[in-house]
C-alpha cells in the first residue's frame, strides 16, 4: 500500500486497454477518478460496473472505452444515459462492445472472482433473451440433484476503484452506508486504488462497516468531494440536481463535449473541478 | 370531471394491491411511488427492499435513484447487494416483485432493453437490472405502466424479464420459482391472467373509463374476463398522501447544488499541487 496522488495512481495503475472496475452502486462512485482518466486521454479500455452511470457516460462520450460489461445503464430516475446510447446506436464517438447481465448475474461474477473460483452461479437468466445475446452465460448440472443453474464466468478486472470515506495510516479503508458490490469487486482485483474523503489516525470502531485491509490496497489517493456528485454518506449528499441536468448536457455532442473540455480537460484536479462548478451555478 | 389524474388513479390502485407486512421488492419510478403510498397509507408495516441493499427502508421523499441517501438512513438494515440477490430475492424470502418497463406483451414478458435489434437499437434502454431475477424469485410480481400502443405490444423486440413466457403453462415449465405477474396496473384499467392461457385480460375497470377506451389502448386485441369490477375512486386520504409524498419530493430533488468543500486540512497534499 502507498498513499499517491490520484494522478500518479491513475497512470501506476490504469494502463490503455485495461479491466477496470470504478465501482459503487448510487453511492460512493469514484467520479473524481473517472475525470483523471480522461484527463490522461486513456483509450481502449474494458468498462466493468454493474451501473453504469453519468461518470461512465462521460468516459465512453470522450472515447475511453472499448467495452462495456454491466448489468444496468441508466440515469437513475431520469432516463438514458445519452452518451451510452450514442455509442452503441451510432457509434459515437467509437463502437463500443456490449458483455451484458443482470445485477443478480454480476453479483455472482464478482463473488466468484473474489474467490477466484471460475465461475459465478445462480438460479438466474430464466425466460431471458440476454442468454441469446451473450454467449458468455451458460449453464451447469448441479452433481447432486441435477438441476441446471446458471453461470457467469468470473470477474477479475485488473484494477478495481473505489471511493470511501476514510483510510488511516496504514492504508486500512473503511466503507458505511450503502455498499453495492464494492467490497466483491475490490477482493476479484488484481489491483485496488481507492480514493477517500479524509486519512485519519486511526478508524472509528466500526463493527459492520466494510473494513478493506492496508494489504489488500494498492494505494489509497486522498480526494475529498471525490465522489460528488454522487454521495459520500456523512459528507454530502447526492445532487440530484446535477444528474437531472445532466440529461440536457449530455443529450447533445457539443454540449457534452464543451462541458468536458470546460470542467474536466480545462481542470487541472478534482479540486479545480469542483471549483469550476461552483463558478458556472 | 373527476378531481383526481389517471397517473393518480393508477399508483393509489397499485398501492391498494399490498398488504400490511408484505415484503415487497421495489423497482423505481411508479413503483416506488406505490409502495410508499402503501406505507404510508393502509399498510404501514409493508417491507420496502431496494437492490441498493436497504431493507425495511421508510423513506420521507421517493428516492431519485434506487440508493439515494434516504433509503439508507432509513432502512432496518443495509446489506451487500449480493446478498440482497441471493439471500433475499433468490431464497424466496420476498412476497412481492413491483415491476415497470418499456414494453409488455400479453403474457406480461417485460422489455427493458432495447426497441429495435439488440446489435443495431434504435433506442439502447438501460437494461435489465434487477428485473428477471426478481421476475423469477418473487412470490408474484405486479406491473405498474402507462398504457399505450408502444408499450403494449404483441411481440416485444427483447424479452428481458419472463411473464409467462408463451403461455398456456410455459412459465411454469421454465424453472421460474415465482408464480408471476399475477396483476398489471394501467392508467385505463387493470389487467390479469386468465387461468388457462395465462394470457392478460381485463378485470378491474376505472371510474369513467369505459372498456373500448382501455382496449384502444394495447395494442393487442384485449381479452375482458367474464364480470369485471370497477375500482373504487381514490379515497381523499389516499389523494392527500400521495399528493404531499410528490410535493415532498419535488422539493428535496429541487434543492440547490451542494458542492462539497476541500477541507484547509489537504492544503501540502500531493493531489493539491498537481502541475
Amino acid at each position: 500500500m502507498e498513499f499517491l496522488s490520484l494522478s500518479e495512481a491513475m497512470s501506476r495503475f490504469v494502463p490503455d486497454g485495461a479491466q477496470v472496475a470504478l465501482e459503487g452502486f448510487t453511492h460512493l462512485i469514484p467520479f473524481a477518478a473517472g475525470h483523471e482518466l480522461i484527463r490522461q486521454g486513456r483509450r481502449d479500455l474494458h468498462l466493468v460496473r454493474m451501473t453504469p452511470d453519468l461518470v461512465y457516460d462521460q468516459l465512453i462520450g470522450t472515447g475511453c472505452a472499448r467495452r462495456l460489461t454491466f448489468s444496468w445503464g441508466g440515469n437513475p430516475g431520469v432516463g438514458s444515459l445519452h452518451r451510452l446510447r450514442d455509442a452503441v446506436e451510432r457509434d459515437w464517438p467509437a463502437p463500443l462492445e456490449l458483455d451484458e447481465h443482470t445485477h443478480a448475474g454480476m453479483a455472482a461474477a464478482y463473488c466468484a472472482g473474489a474467490a477466484r473460483l471460475p465461475f459465478g452461479l445462480l438460479r438466474g437468466y430464466i425466460g431471458t433473451d440476454l442468454v441469446k445475446h451473450n454467449p458468455a452465460i451458460a449453464s451447469v448440472r448441479c452433481p447432486y440433484t441435477g438441476e441446471a443453474i446458471a453461470t457467469v464466468p468470473a470477474l477479475n478486472p485488473d484494477v478495481t476503484i473505489l471511493h470511501a470515506q476514510r483510510a488511516d495510516q496504514e492504508g486500512n479503508v473503511a466503507i458505511e452506508g450503502i455498499v453495492g458490490a464494492q467490497r466483491e469487486a475490490a477482493l476479484a482485483a488484481r489491483c485496488l486504488v481507492v480514493t477517500v474523503e479524509e486519512i485519519v489516525d486511526a478508524l472509528p470502531p466500526a463493527m459492520n462497516g466494510v473494513v478493506l485491509p492496508h494489504w489488500l490496497v494498492s494505494a489509497v489517493a486522498l480526494c475529498p468531494g471525490g465522489a460528488y456528485p454522487s454521495y459520500a454518506h456523512g459528507y454530502y449528499a447526492r445532487d440530484n440536481a446535477f444528474y437531472q441536468r445532466w440529461d440536457d448536457i449530455a443529450r447533445d455532442r457539443d454540449a457534452f463535449l464543451a462541458w468536458i473540455e470546460r470542467h474536466v480537460m480545462g481542470t487541472a484536479d478534482h479540486a479545480g473541478f469542483l471549483q469550476s462548478l461552483k463558478e458556472a451555478a | 370531471m373527476s378531481d383526481y389524474t389517471r397517473d393518480e388513479m393508477m399508483t393509489v390502485a397499485a398501492a391498494r394491491l399490498l398488504w400490511d407486512g408484505c415484503v415487497c421488492f421495489v423497482g423505481i419510478g411508479l413503483p416506488s411511488a406505490a409502495c410508499n403510498l402503501a406505507r404510508l397509507t393502509h399498510a404501514p408495516r409493508v417491507v420496502l427492499i431496494y437492490e441498493s441493499g436497504t431493507i425495511g427502508t421508510r423513506p420521507e421523499v421517493l428516492p431519485l435513484s434506487i440508493g439515494d441517501g434516504e433509503l439508507a438512513e432509513t432502512a432496518a438494515c443495509v446489506v451487500p447487494l449480493p446478498e440482497v440477490f441471493s439471500y433475499y430475492l433468490q431464497a424466496g424470502r420476498v412476497d412481492v416483485g413491483f415491476l415497470g418497463a418499456a414494453q409488455i406483451d400479453r403474457y406480461g414478458n417485460l422489455n427493458s432493453t432495447v426497441i429495435g435489434p439488440y446489435d443495431r437499437p434504435a433506442t439502447r434502454l438501460p437494461g435489465a437490472g434487477g428485473a428477471p431475477e426478481i421476475a423469477s424469485h418473487a412470490r408474484q410480481t405486479f406491473v405498474v405502466m402507462k398504457a399505450t400502443r408502444r408499450s403494449f405490444v404483441p411481440r416485444l423486440d427483447f424479452c428481458t424479464s419472463a411473464g409467462f413466457l408463451d403461455g398456456t403453462g410455459a412459465r411454469a415449465r421454465s424453472g421460474a420459482k415465482g408464480a408471476g405477474p399475477r396483476v398489471v396496473i394501467t392508467d385505463v384499467g387493470i389487467l390479469t391472467p386468465l387461468p388457462a392461457t395465462d394470457e392478460l385480460a381485463l378485470s378491474a375497470m376505472y371510474p369513467g373509463i369505459p372498456i373500448a377506451e382501455a382496449c384502444a389502448a394495447v395494442g393487442w386485441p384485449l381479452a375482458i374476463h367474464e364480470s369485471p369490477v370497477t375500482v373504487p375512486r381514490p379515497t381523499p386520504e389516499e389523494l392527500s398522501a400521495l399528493q404531499a409524498l410528490h410535493a415532498r419530493t419535488a422539493a428535496a430533488h429541487a434543492r440547490p447544488v451542494h458542492i462539497p468543500n476541500r477541507s484547509s486540512s489537504d492544503v501540502g497534499h500531493p493531489e493539491s499541487h498537481r502541475g
